[in-house]
């Protein structure tokens, strides 16, 4: 099952290079990583996707808990929350493909970034399935580039990951 | 307020620390730190001849005394060498601290000459590591690594100092804080008492009761507690390689280590219980043989102080994560509080079914080896050690037949004086660490059990001995091969000694010793063992290494069946099982 963990760590360098490095020491796996400084500048929001049955992801928070630089953790997924990714993808559109293209991203609430004469360059937004989907209705043989950023997630209603 | 430099600040800071002694080795990158070294009295350094040494000697002197060892190394080379120890350290949860010199800052990144990039190659066998940047930053980086080394789970913890940090031009404020706070990290100082209430009444109507007892209560100080709960209760104990003395190898409820090489009754034992108390343990694969066959009927009651080392390769029932003194201490409180007790009828009961087991099958009532032959038996090196030191001795071990033999057949009665290398298993450990037992406890008797092989990867430290006047007594049970990799390769590998064998290029030991100005002695008889080794101990103040050939042919017995088998399968002898 996926899991979407997300951590408050000390803004300090190593810090990131010992959460990355005890999923490989330990056979983890890491699908999606996003880091970024918070508003306290010295803390940063650490958010991760795994996959792994219950034993594994308990296995997985632990050993996150006892990384000295890792002030606070929580696995989203125990709770709901909501996910977001982006998406850039650039396509090839050209001839009757071009509207075809601007059909799909309106459908999918995307917005075209860039445009040449025969290429969009597209963003979008959502959950990774929502990313997943659009990316199978544009088609492969469309496709020049895709960047995703990896998923960032919060808690819904009251629930803070602070201090 | 006094200015002090880099260098100046970094020992003055130790010394406040309350550390004593350094185990270390200079270059390039660590000379202004080794210039404060000079020019002070309070903290003493202990010159070794590798640094690898230097990590395992800090690490006899943390098991011996409970206290964080230190050690001081160069970059590159001098770093590299210290990953051995580091990572033996970490296996085992040892305290200490461990600082290497760096090239300049602004060097960092440039492959500068000698240069490692020590915190990332350390990185997965630290509990922590800092490279400090600023002069301002060394006293509470000082404080921070101790407190984290020494504290929780305890481990090592790397400093890795840039040389301009430590130059003796610029000087600073010295302040060495008395308390420090890491919002970031908040070892547990208690157990869940809902959950230690619910242990204890799984206790009181315990059948077939275990305690197996590890590493963690030898760390944590609470022998006393678990001895007291045990004989309070009539529970029968087991302990763990590292948890030997934990619990007093000599009393009659104790069964001798559990696990590979454990004894039947110990394994047995476990294998029926219906409660489990695993304090300060952490079902390690050596000890469970297979997990899924693991204590079939058994409730697991499993303190630790570290969360991760619960329910990670066996489920516990009831988790307290806490130190294992002061949930003891509880336990004992509530125990205290009531009159209820376990089934008095089913506890003698057990007890029957286990004497049974230990009559038939153990190591010391009914032993296994043949003293008719003509060549001595490891085992009775082993109880002759035991006689001759009056089981007072510090045994410091190395790795391999000799470490197992020792573990079964010295009995120890007080915790910190069995000091080896469990987790990692690194041979070269023995001679070091027991230098450092040796700084620590300058009177005391100090065995180092070695193999003609480990000792050969630390041998140099017979040099440091002489320098330091270190009277280790050093017990070489010399099987003229890598015992242990040749009695697997007779199990599975139908004798084929592929690389364990030497072919008569052992050195002559006691031209050795001779060379590097200790005593040395040859034994091979059965009637001069035990005189020898009394001559040899009674030598209080020489280093002697006693060079004693024992049956190439001899395996260690008992030993676990693998794979696929229970804690209770057993090889009892090359041809035996239980
Ligand atoms: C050749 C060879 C053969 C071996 N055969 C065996 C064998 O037959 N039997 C055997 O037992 N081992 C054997 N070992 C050793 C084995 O590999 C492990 O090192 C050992 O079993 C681990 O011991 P332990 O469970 O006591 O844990 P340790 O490694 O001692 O860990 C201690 C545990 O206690 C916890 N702890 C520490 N301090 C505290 C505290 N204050 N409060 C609470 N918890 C604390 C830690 O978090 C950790 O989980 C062998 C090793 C070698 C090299
Ligand atoms: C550094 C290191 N290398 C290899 C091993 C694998 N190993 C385990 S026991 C052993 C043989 C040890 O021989 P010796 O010291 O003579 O002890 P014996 O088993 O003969 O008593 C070896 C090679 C190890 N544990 N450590
Ligand atoms: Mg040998």
């Amino acid at each position: 099952m996926k899991r979407i963990i997300s951590l408050l760590m000390e803004n300090e360098p190593g810090a990131l290079s010992r959460v990355v490095g005890l999923f490989s020491q330990r056979g983890y796996n890491i699908e999606t990583l996003t880091v970024a400084p918070t508003e306290d500048e010295t803390l940063s929001r650490l958010t991760l996707t795994t996959i792994g049955n219950d034993h594994k992801i308990e296995q997985i928070t632990k050993h996150l808990n006892r990384l000295v630089d890792v002030v606070k953790l929580v696995d989203l997924t125990e709770g709901s929350h909501i996910e977001r990714e982006l998406m850039m993808i650039k396509v090839r559109a050209t001839g009757a493909q071009r509207a075809e293209v601007k059909r799909c991203v309106e459908i999918f609430r995307g917005q075209i970034i860039d445009v040449t004469a025969s290429v969009y360059t597209i963003q979008l937004t959502g959950d990774s399935d929502k990313l997943d989907a659009f990316y199978h209705a544009v088609g492969d043989a469309a496709i020049l580039e895709v960047v995703r950023s990896g998923v960032s997630g919060i808690a819904r209603g009251e629930k803070v990951l602070g201090l | 307020m006094e200015k002090l430099s880099g260098g100046d600040i970094l020992i003055k800071a130790l010394a406040d620390e309350g550390v004593d002694l350094i185990f270390g080795y200079p270059g390039g990158a660590a000379l202004h730190i080794y210039d404060a070294i000079f020019r002070q009295k309070d903290v003493k350094h202990i010159l070794v001849r590798h640094e690898q040494a230097a990590t395992h000697a800090a690490d006899g002197y943390a098991r011996s005394t409970g206290r964080t060892g230190v050690v001081l190394v160069t970059s590159g080379p001098g770093a590299t060498n210290a990953i051995t120890g580091i990572a033996t350290a970490y296996m085992d949860s040892i305290p200490m601290v461990v600082i290497s010199g760096q090239v300049v800052s602004d060097k960092i990144g440039e492959d500068a000459f000698q240069e490692t990039d020590m915190v990332g190659v350390s990185r997965p066998i630290v509990k922590h590591s800092f490279l400090v940047k600023d002069q301002r930053d060394i006293a509470e980086t000082v404080k921070k690594a101790f407190y984290i080394a020494s504290t929780g789970r305890p481990g090592p913890v790397v400093i890795d100092v840039p040389k301009d940090i430590t130059n003796p031009v610029d000087k600073f404020d010295y302040y060495y804080p008395e308390k420090i706070k890491l919002r970031s990290y908040t070892p547990a100082t208690k157990g869940h008492t809902g959950q230690i209430k619910k242990a204890v009444q799984q206790m009181l109507t315990a059948r077939r009761p275990m305690i197996y007892a590890g590493g963690g209560v030898v760390q944590g100080n609470a022998s006393a507690q678990l001895t007291k709960i045990a004989k309070m209760l009539n529970f029968p104990v087991t302990n763990t390689l590292m948890g030997l003395g934990a619990y007093p190898g000599t009393d009659a409820q104790f069964l001798g280590m559990l696990g590979m090489h454990g004894t039947v009754e110990a394994n047995t034992a476990m294998h029926h219980a219906d409660v489990i108390l695993a304090v300060g343990a952490r079902f390690d694969d050596r000890v469970t043989n297979t997990p899924n066959k693991f204590c079939p009927s058994a409730k697991i009651i499993h303190i630790d102080v570290d969360p991760a080392s619960i329910s990670k390769t066996v489920p516990a029932d009831i988790p307290i994560v806490g130190p294992v003194d002061s949930v003891l201490d509880e336990m004992l409180e509530l125990i205290n509080a009531t009159n209820e007790r376990p089934d008095e009828k089913a506890i003698e009961n057990w007890w029957k079914e286990i004497n049974e087991w230990r009559n038939r099958y153990g190591i010391l009532s009914t032993p296994r080896y043949d003293t008719t032959g003509e060549m001595l038996m490891p085992q009775e090196v082993i109880r002759t050690l035991f006689e001759v030191t009056k089981g007072d001795a510090f045994v410091c071990s190395d790795v391999g037949q000799h470490q197992m033999f020792s573990a079964q057949y010295y009995q120890f009665d007080k915790p910190r004086r069995w000091v080896n290398s469990g987790g990692l298993g690194t041979m070269g450990f023995g001679l070091p660490s027991a230098m450092g037992v040796q700084m620590a406890h300058r009177d005391a008797a100090v065995a180092c059990v070695t193999g003609e092989g480990s000792i050969q990867m630390c041998i140099q430290e017979l040099s440091t001995c002489l320098q330091y006047h270190l009277p280790v007594k050093i017990i070489c049970v010399n099987n003229q091969a890598l015992g242990m990799v040749k009695q697997w390769q007779d199990m599975q590998y139908d004798s084929r000694y592929s690389e364990s064998l030497y072919e008569d290029s052992l050195p002559d030991f006691v031209k050795l010793m001779e060379a590097f100005g200790h005593v040395g002695m040859r034994v091979t008889k059965r009637d001069e063992l035990k005189s020898k080794m009394e001559e040899c101990f009674a030598m209080k103040d020489k280093c002697v290494f006693m060079d004693i050939y024992v049956d190439p042919k001899e395996h260690v017995y008992p030993m676990q069946v693998a794979p696929n088998g229970s804690m209770r399968d057993m090889w009892l002898s090359k041809t035996e099982r239980t």
